[in-house]
Order: structure tokens, then sequence, then C-alpha cells
């Protein structure tokens, strides 16, 4: 019965880190969906968002749900700045140079995040309470919940947001022919930076999720980030399902083999997923 | 009729990546006489030393127009498969070198093939990833490693009586070793394979049309960068006697990338220039130290939004274009 | 020489070619002809192995080529042009057109690197091949310039130049005059039929009807992926077909 506990807890552990991978791969298929590169400052969103939140709780003295939406608003407003300053004056549209650029923004946002909150490691608190319930005899985290119903209705919105609205359709048909939406008019400028903006929310969202358990460092989005990338390939780069599939797969597997098999080579699990799958099914669980 | 002066330019013109690269290489010989300092010399040999990882990096990016962010993974096989091999198991240095860079050749191979399959940049990801797994190794697999401390005890090289010991003894050591490793690179992207990889980088239909097997070759630049990493990581190991976590991990790849990107991707002789400007950059600025990240970020993205071809290369390049033009306006 | 044999492409669901069949004879130029999106760069993709075929066959005497990448393509002596430029700007003049003769140089790394004198000694000659190459087409002097410093019309003639410069069987030339002033087109029409004389064997993909009525040997029309007609230039210049596929968008225009 203590097994079965076990197990049950390291599930729900994976399925719980796995919604966060979910939400970082699908910031990163947002922005590669309409430009076509890898954005590497996606890890440096995710510090952002923890970071944001701390300061909305500790300096401005906040409440829990206004800090919260106002750290979502500024990861997205960092992320419209990056695509405005940061991409979009490129004199070269080779990807190469692009993807060197996000690399570059993501070093500057994490030195600008060391120099503004320090190196220290910084305590958040949870959303919800800290005293664990048990279901079945595993004890889950409040924290644990919140992380999976707000990923839950984050997927909700983005599948509402993609069917619905202009914007999301905009999105769509670039994504799927940059020549012809801008034939039809759609202004590709306006959709670039909504898409940086959407990745902004998402990491940061993901990051203040998942930093009251993790604790918050400037450079905790780095092996997040990664993993959340990852994830992505796992579950087809590009895809919004697989996005979510390779992300609660990848959760799933870290948290089983660390319990399983190695702890002290958790971190190892993820890349080595990576690099099987781009081995043996390049295109991902659910890739085109 | 040539004069003999014409002729002595036309020598020059026709030599003059040979003429270059034996004029530094007497100005390297005597450095040490006028530059004495062992701490400056340790510099300088650092220099030599990352210059080899940048070199084959440049090839990577630059002429297969592809991304890594983990040539410091392959720089930590060379560094701690030479410790290990010599340290640890007492066999003799030059062949454990060898069998090290081999070694990383089939690694290379491995993690090269499935990525390099396909187009977009999955390498960049799958080095990262694999940078990642070798430095948890190196610092998780202590009773091997040494662990986060770090693998002291290393021997230094020999040849014959001479054991590489002192600064400037390093230094004709690894500028060897490096004058050697741009030379090689410099004679491969002006043959007909470099003009393939050249054209490779720049439209990969065009390439392909034109003959060149676009996937095979990238494989083949990618093992040669490894391979150069790796020496460079022995050369690295013996040095210093020492080798920790540290030295290799990601952010150690993202400064190889930003000295590529510094010099010019594709440009050879910027290699030298962007490894010595990164490298002694914290050395001239204390403030530096704090800011680091931030002016090694600036300096990337300002060069890539301004200067994409690097400063050297970008600049060279401008200047070339005008002379040409202004001298057909007169002509 | 080169034989096309219902040769069909998809995209998505809509086909782009439809069965296109025709010989190109030795030594002869076919001109490739249509109205815009009827299927000649994709054609001539289909060709050199840029775009993957969906059916049929080709084969170069005699030979399947239908199912090999685009570097082996090249490799038997099938060079092209590009109708959007390919130029590389990074390169000079002379190495541009250098790599025109890729298929002809030392491919081992090794031998590369270590400069060897058979090395040394044919870069020499593939030098003097492709100075020889750049003279044909009137470049010779800017040999040494950056590639990104020549004009439209000494981009296109270097395109040319390195499409010739490895003695190929088959040269595929998408539009080469499209976008040129008539001084340059007649410059490049001189070209074409010096190459003729030589004994190249050709694929012309134009609009210039001037131009393929004056060089053409057999002349290929295609309508929305269909071949509609072929035969000699007059011949076809006078099929309804034709007239009909030209004339009745022109109506459609107006």
């Amino acid at each position: 019965m203590a097994e079965f506990q076990d197990l049950l807890q390291f599930v729900f552990a994976g399925i719980t880190n796995g919604a966060i991978y979910a939400l970082i791969a699908l910031g990163f298929g947002v922005v590669h969906n309409t430009m076509g590169i890898v954005n590497f400052a996606q890890v440096d969103f995710v510090s952002l968002g923890g970071m944001f939140l701390f300061s909305g709780l500790f300096w401005a003295g906040l409440p829990m749900p206004a800090a919260l939406v106002g750290a979502v608003a500024a990861v997205t407003l960092v992320g419209i700045l990056v695509e405005r300053l940061g991409i979009r004056p490129a004199r070269s549209q080779n990807h190469l140079v692009l993807i060197f650029l996000t690399i570059g923004i993501s070093i500057m946002i994490r030195g600008g995040m060391k120099l503004v909150w320090g190196k220290n490691r910084m305590a958040v608190p949870h959303l919800a309470g800290e005293e664990p319930f048990r279901i079945a005899g595993a004890a889950i985290l409040p924290q644990a919940v919140a992380i999976l119903v707000i990923t839950a209705l984050t997927i909700a919105l983005l599948v509402l947001f993609f069917r619905g609205t202009r914007l999301g359709l905009a999105m769509r048909a670039v994504a799927s022919n940059q020549t012809a939406a801008s034939v039809v008019g759609i202004r590709i400028g306006r959709i670039k930076a909504a898409s940086f903006a959407m990745a902004g929310a998402l990491g940061g969202l993901a990051g203040l999720l998942v930093t009251p358990i993790t604790t918050l460092s400037y450079d905790v989005g780095v092996l997040l980030g990664l993993k959340g990338f990852a994830a992505a390939i796992l579950g087809g780069f590009g895809s919004f399902p697989g996005a979510v599939l390779g992300g609660i797969s990848l959760g799933l597997l870290e948290s089983l083999s660390a319990a399983y098999l190695s702890s002290a080579y958790k971190d190892v699990a993820a890349f080595v997923v990576l690099l099987l799958v781009l081995f043996i099914r390049p295109k991902g669980l659910l890739g085109k | 009729m040539m004069t003999a002066r014409d002729n002595l330019f036309y020598f020059c013109y026709l030599h003059r990546t040979g003429l270059t690269v034996l004029g530094l290489s007497i100005l390297l010989l005597v450095w040490p006489l006028i530059e004495d300092n062992p701490y400056n010399l340790g510099l300088s040999n650092l220099i030599a030393i990352y210059a080899m990882v940048v070199l084959g990096l440049n090839l990577f990016i630059g002429y297969a127009g592809q991304i890594s962010l983990g040539h410091a993974a392959f720089f930590a096989m060379g560094a701690y498969g030479s410790a290990v091999g010599t340290a640890t198991l007492g066999w003799p240095a030059w062949p454990v070198m060898i069998l090290v860079a081999l070694a990383t050749a089939v690694i290379a191979l491995a993690v090269g093939l499935p990525a390099l399959k396909l187009s977009g940049h999955y390498l960049a990801m799958a080095t990262l990833g694999f940078n990642i797994v070798v430095y948890t190794v190196l610092v998780q697999w202590d009773t091997v490693t040494g662990g986060p401390s770090g693998f002291a005890g290393i021997p230094y090289l020999t040849v014959g009586p001479v054991a590489f010991d002192s600064e400037i003894r390093q230094h004709y050591l690894v500028w060897a070793f490096a004058m050697t490793a741009l030379l090689l690179c410099l004679n491969l992207v002006r043959s007909g394979v470099g003009r393939g990889l050249a054209a490779l980088a720049e439209d990969e239909t065009a390439a392909a049309a034109l003959g060149v097997d676009v996937r095979r070759a990238k494989i083949k630049v990618f093992i040669l960068s490894a391979v150069l990493a790796s020496v460079a990581g022995s050369l690295f190991a013996h040095c210093y006697a020492f080798a920790s976590p540290a030295s290799f991990n990601i952010f150690v790849s993202v400064d190889f990338v930003i000295m590529v990107v510094v010099g010019g991707m594709g440009s050879i002789w910027g290699t030298l220039f962007g490894t010595a400007l990164i490298t002694l950059l914290p050395e001239w600025i204390e403030a530096l130290d704090t800011y680091k990240d931030v002016v090694h970020g600036l300096i990337l993205v300002l060069i890539l939004l301004f200067l994409p071809q690097g400063l050297v290369t970008g600049i060279a390049a401008a200047v070339r274009k005008h002379i040409i033009l202004v001298r057909n306006d007169h002509a | 020489m080169l034989e096309l044999h219902k040769v069909s492409k998809w995209f998505g669901g809509l086909p782009a070619l439809q069965e296109v069949s025709f010989r190109m004879e030795t030594g002869r130029i076919t001109a490739l002809i249509g109205p815009n999106g009827a299927g000649k760069s994709t054609l001539i993709n289909c060709i050199s192995g840029v775009d993957a075929l969906g059916g049929g066959r080709i084969t170069l005497e005699g030979r399947a080529i239908e199912r090999m990448p685009a570097h082996a393509i090249a490799a038997l002596g099938v060079s092209r042009t590009f109708q959007n430029l390919k130029v590389f700007s990074r390169l000079s003049v002379l190495d541009n057109v250098l790599t025109g003769l890729t298929v002809a140089s030392h491919r081992s790394f090794a031998v590369s690197m270590l400069r060897l004198p058979a090395l040394r000694h044919q870069e020499r000659q593939l030098r003097l091949k492709a100075l020889e190459a750049l003279d044909q087409f009137d470049l010779a002097a800017k040999a040494n310039w950056p590639a990104s410093a020549l004009s439209y019309g000494d981009k296109k003639r270097m395109e040319m130049a390195r499409a010739f410069v490895g003695e190929p069987k088959v040269v595929l030339l998408d539009e080469p005059v499209a976008g040129l002033n008539s001084e340059e087109t007649l410059k490049i029409a001189r070209h074409i039929r010096q190459k003729r004389i030589a004994g190249h064997t050709m694929l012309l993909v134009e609009h210039d009807m001037e131009l393929v009525m004056e060089v053409a040997d057999h002349v290929v029309v295609l309508d929305s992926g269909r071949c509609i007609a072929q035969g000699s230039p007059s011949g076809v210049c006078h099929n309804p077909l034709v007239l009909e596929a030209y004339l009745g968008r022109m109506e459609a225009i107006a």
C-alpha cells in the first residue's frame, strides 16, 4: 500500500511539473510558429514571472491576486519590448542571426535580473496555503492543485483565443503561410509582437506558478526553460496539443525516473529524452 | 611588362594567407621576450586554447550555418578524458589526447546525426542538452571526475626531456597548436570544400543544386569542430594541471558563440580577434565583474543588430565594397 | 538525353504538375513556356531534385534520377540557375563561379586542410576554367569583386557562368532575362546562342516570347500544370489551345 501511495505521489508531482513544462513549451511554440525561430529568451520569461511576483508582494505590498495579474502583465510587456527593441530592428532576417539575437537578449535579461534582485535564492509564498492535504494517502500541496487548475484554464483560454478571436485566427494564418497572410492584409509586425507577448505571458505564468515550489533565483528559468523546450520537441515542435502532451509526458518521465532510477541524474532525463526523440522520431509525438 | 616591384606585390598578394600566418608566427615566437609576466602569458595561452575551440565552432556556425551551444561539452571531454587517461590510468599523454579526440568524434557523430537530419535549429537545443548532460555527469560522478571541486594532479605534457610546466614553455606549446589549427582551417575554407560550405551557409538549396551534399557536409564540420574542441580541452587540462566542471558549463558554450559572432561568422581571422577580445575584456574593465552578463549580452545584440557579419568582417567588407565602387566610378 | 515521363506533383491537395511528358534532345534548346502559375519553376525544381516528385519518371541518358537528392543529380551533370537569384554574397565573383565546379573539385576534408600539392594543382586548373567562363560572360574584369557589389544584370550573367562552368550535360535556365532591360536581354540571348553553338543542351523557362521564338528548337507549353502543346516554335505559336491559354487570361484581365 505504501508503494502505491509513493507511486501516486510521484505521478502527481510529475503531472504538476509537466504542466509547467507545457506552459513553457507553448511559449516556445507560439514564437516558433510566427517567426520560425527558437526564442532563447523564453527561459528568462520564466524567471521574470517569479521575480515580478516576489516584487509585487514584498516591494509593492500588493495582495496575492493583484500581484499575480501584475506579474503576468509585466512579463507580457517584457515580451513585447524584446520583440520591438531586440528583434525587429535587426538588419538581417537570417534565422541564425535572429536566434543568436534571442540568445544575446537572454543573457542581458539574466544579467539585469542579477543586478536588480541579486544572486541570492528567494522564497515566494504559495498561492493558497502550504498545508498539504491527503488523497489516497498521498500528500498533495494546494500549490500543485493551483498549478493544474490554472494551466488547464490557460489552455482552454488559448484554444478559445486561436479559434474565436481575429488576432488568434490571424496568428494561425501567419503560422501556416506568412506570404499569403501578408497578401490578405494581415500586419505581420503586429502578429510577431503578439506572439512575443503571449510567449512572455505563458513563460511568466509558468514562472510564478513554479517558483513557490522550487525557490526563486535569477537563473531558475534556464533549466526549467530547457526542459520546456525538450517537452516541445517531444510533443512535436510548434504543435499546441503536442506541447501539452510533451510537457505532461516529460514531467511524468522525470519524476518516475528520479524516484526509481537515480535522483542525482534527474535533470539529465529530459535531455536524454530530447536526444532520443531526435534519433527515433524527430517530428515528436504529434508533429506533422 | 611587370617590374620587380609589381612582381613582389603580386607574390605577396598570391601568398597573402601564408605570409600573414608566417608573420604572426614570428611575432608569437619572440613574444615571450617582450612580455615575460607569467600572468599575461597565461592569459594569452588561454586565448590560444579558446581560439582552437572557437575556430572549429566558427566553421560550424559560419560555414555550416548551424548553431551549437554545447562546445564546452566537447572541450570538457578532451580535458577530463586526458585527465583520467593520464592521472588515473597512468597512460602516456599524447596517445591519450588522440584517443580522446577520436572518442569525441564518435560522440559528436552520435549527437549530430539525428539533429542534423532536420532543417531548423534543433541542434542548438540538442547540443545545449548534451552540454547539460556532460556537466551533470562531471559534477555527480565524483569518484572518477572529482565532482564539483574538480580534478587535480594532471601531469604536464612532455616532449623528450622538456616538460611544459611554465607559462613560457606552454606559450610555445599552445600557440603551436593554435597556429596549426588556424592554418588548417584557412586551407579548408579556400578549397573547393570550403567554397561548398560557404555556399551552404548562405543557401542550402543552391548549394545542393551545385552538388554539395548538405547533410554530410554539416556532419563533417560538426565532427571536425568537436575534435578541435577536444584537443584544446586536453591542452587546457595539461597546462593548468587541473580541471573543474565550472570551466565547462553551458555559459562557457555561450561565450564561445559570442566570440564567433564578435569576430565574424565565417571569418577565420576574425576568430582570433573575437576570442582575444572576449577573453581580455574582463581584464580591462574592472566593473565588468558585476555587469559581465549585461555587457556580453549587449555586445552580442548590438553586433547582430548592426554588423551581423561581425566586427572585423563587417567593417572589412564594407570598406572593400566601398573601394571597388569608388574605383569603378572613377574608371 | 533528358526525358520526362508523366511527371506529377501536388502541393497539399492541389495539383501543380499533371502527367507532364517531353524529351530534351542533345545539343538543343527546349523552351518551357506558359502563363504564371503554370508549374514551370516547379518542373525545374523537380528535375534538379530541389522538390520531390509526386509521380512519374525522369531519366538522364536512360538513367532514372527522379528519386535522387539534388546533389547527386548535380553530380550527374545537371546544373541550373534560379529565378530569384541565388548569389553567394559572401564570396567573390570568381569564387561564386568556382562553386559551379564543386562536383569536379576534391571532396576530402583532410586533403583540403593539408593543401596537398595535388590540390594546389587542381585549384589552379579550376581557377583558369572559372576565369574562362567569366570571360565568356563578359565578367572577367570583375572577377575579384565581392558578388554583392554586382548589378542585377551582372548577377544574372554570373549565375549563368556558374551554371555552365562545369561543362554540364544539361543546363536548366529559370527565367534568365526576367527583370532585365532590352539591352541586357540581348546580351543574354547572345550568350545562350553561343552556348547552343558550343553544343550545350538547355531547358529554357521564359516569359519573353521573343527570346523563346528566337533561340528555341522545341517548345513545350504548360497551363495549370498540364502540358497542352509541344512542337516547333512556329507550330506552337499558332496552336489554338496555346492562344486560348494566353489570350483567355488576357481577356479575363481586361
